[in-house]
């Protein structure tokens, strides 16, 4: 009984699956990211909420005056999407650890950094642009006129950028030890940013963001730094990546 | 006992089902006939030009979120009271609508206030109650979806209506307490109204449009919500509908 086709070799049967290229993995990953999120919608609405209400309770707090809602808006709409990014840090990587697809993601033959980057891309898509798409929207709520908008924007921008690479990097190595881990990167990211800031003049008054530098190097400058930043948060990626793979099998 | 034949979402379902497409109906037909009054009949004003004609959406887009906050709150009183099921389902179909015209409002008030007062927004008592009314919408539907328990959730939420409720008679008396940049009301049931006839019929029209078209809404959804918190018991899954969606179900899958 010997026929040809048992000669055939047992491999040739099984169906092989084509290895998907990174960037396949990468839109799978994105596209799997966004479709969660739009599901559980509670948790990064809830971070825009609180960026929209924190900017808005200032002006009743403080008081309606235009000079002073003028003063204070820029430096307002800055700390406050830095509080707002760093509530929804928490979602970047936390669930995917707990119910251990991140580590079926680290042992995957697609590579690290790319699955990180479509992570980073999934987390800015869905927590960071629509603060950078609100920010102008509450700039009006502070009086700012034209070109103070687009420097909010561009702001919260550069603040979320910073907020992500900085989380990613920080969180990274940290997964072990639970119990502190979220009060400390948040003062560190606090500190970190908060400093970076200060340094580059983000809260400065409105008024003088044009004088103190030509328009042109404002409306570029967070842009330039956000661009710096995407290989910081790649370089975050390989961190974590390194981590992960010593603590793994 | 009568009155509370339709408080059990069993008996409400078929009476909402009923009723929802002839409001939907009613309410195209208003808001279509009511914007062809005020963009096409209705003179332009004599002050404003063209751009007053924002009122035919913006009055009874305001007037309705206030409505609805209020019907919230006549619910969520219900509810607390007499502890009956629909209300809390009522309370929070009504809120994502609310919601909407709330914001509705304050765009295209931010829309007009641009040409009139040469600025999108001011810190003025009648748009900051409304944003608050706004906000107090958002933080309903935060906190009922919030917690998973729906008794519980329903129970908060209530709290939270009745409490805010205090919040509409401060929009709708802002323009009077305070000396607001806001104008007046242009409509009264006291004195004889104040705008030309026409105008008032088209903004009557766009009113009952939009108290329509919430009511058709709410409705809808509430059919939604009742299916999906009595999804365990025995009514539901005798429903012509759901039976239907299983039967085509299984078809699908078999094929």
């Amino acid at each position: 009984m010997n026929t040809p086709a048992m000669t055939v070799p047992v491999s040739a049967l099984v169906a092989q699956p084509a290895l998907p290229s990174p960037w396949q993995a990468m839109l799978g990953l994105l596209r799997r990211d966004l479709r969660l999120a739009l599901r559980r919608k509670a948790e990064w609405l809830g971070a825009v909420f609180f960026f929209v209400l924190v900017a808005a309770l200032f002006p009743l707090a403080i008081g309606p005056e235009p000079a002073t809602l003028r003063l204070i808006g820029p430096g307002v709409l800055w700390v406050a999407a830095l509080l707002a990014s760093m509530l929804s840090l928490g979602r970047l990587f936390d669930a995917d650890h707990q119910d251990g697809s991140l580590e079926q993601l680290a042992l995957s033959v697609a590579p690290l950094p790319w699955m990180v980057s479509a992570k980073l891309l999934a987390h800015w898509l869905i927590s960071g642009l629509p603060l950078v798409l609100l920010s102008p929207l509450l700039g009006l709520q502070f009086g700012l006129g034209g070109r103070g908008l687009g420097h909010v924007g561009a702001h919260a921008l550069d603040r979320h950028a910073r907020v992500v690479t900085f989380g990613c990097n920080w969180r990274g190595p940290h997964f072990g030890c639970a119990r502190w881990r979220g009060v400390a990167v948040a003062f560190a990211l606090a500190f970190v940013c908060a400093g970076v800031g200060v340094r580059h003049g983000c809260g400065r008054r409105a008024d003088a963001w044009p004088r103190g530098r030509s328009a042109c190097v404002h409306h570029v400058g967070p842009l330039a730094r956000f661009s710096g930043a995407q290989p910081l948060g790649l370089c975050g990626g390989f961190a974590l990546g390194a981590g992960m793979k010593r603590e793994g099998p | 006992m009568k009155l509370f034949h339709y408080a059990a979402p069993q008996h409400f379902y078929p009476l909402a089902g009923r009723l929802w497409p002839w409001l939907a109906l009613m309410a195209t037909v208003l808001a279509l006939v009511g914007l062809w009054v005020g963009f096409m009949v209705a003179p332009s004003d004599a002050q404003q030009g063209q751009a007053y004609r924002i009122i035919y959406i913006h009055v009874p887009v305001s007037w309705m979120a206030m409505v609805i906050y209020l019907a919230m709150a006549f619910w969520s009183v219900l509810g607390l009271v007499f502890n009956t099921r629909l209300s809390g389902l009522m309370t929070r179909a009504l809120a994502p609508t609310g919601a909407l015209l709330a914001f509705l409002s304050l765009w295209t008030g931010a829309l007009w206030g641009k040409p009139m007062w040469g600025t999108y927004w001011v810190w003025d008592a009648r748009l900051t109650s409304m944003l608050i009314l706004l906000f107090l919408y958002l933080g309903y539907i935060a906190l009922t979806s919030a917690i998973e328990d729906p008794r519980r959730s329903d129970r908060a939420g209530a709290l939270v209506a009745v409490v805010g409720a205090v919040n509409v008679p401060i929009i709708y008396f802002s323009v009077k307490w305070w000396n607001t940049l806001h104008q007046g009301a242009s409509v009264s049931l006291t004195q004889s109204p104040s705008m030309a006839s026409i105008m008032l019929t088209g903004m009557l029209l766009m009113s009952l449009a939009v108290w329509l078209y919430a009511a058709a809404i709410a409705l809808w959804r509430v059919r939604s919500m009742i299916l999906e918190r009595d999804s365990h018991a025995a009514w539901v899954h005798q429903l012509p509908e759901v039976l239907a969606h299983r039967a085509h179900r299984d078809w699908r899958g078999a094929a």
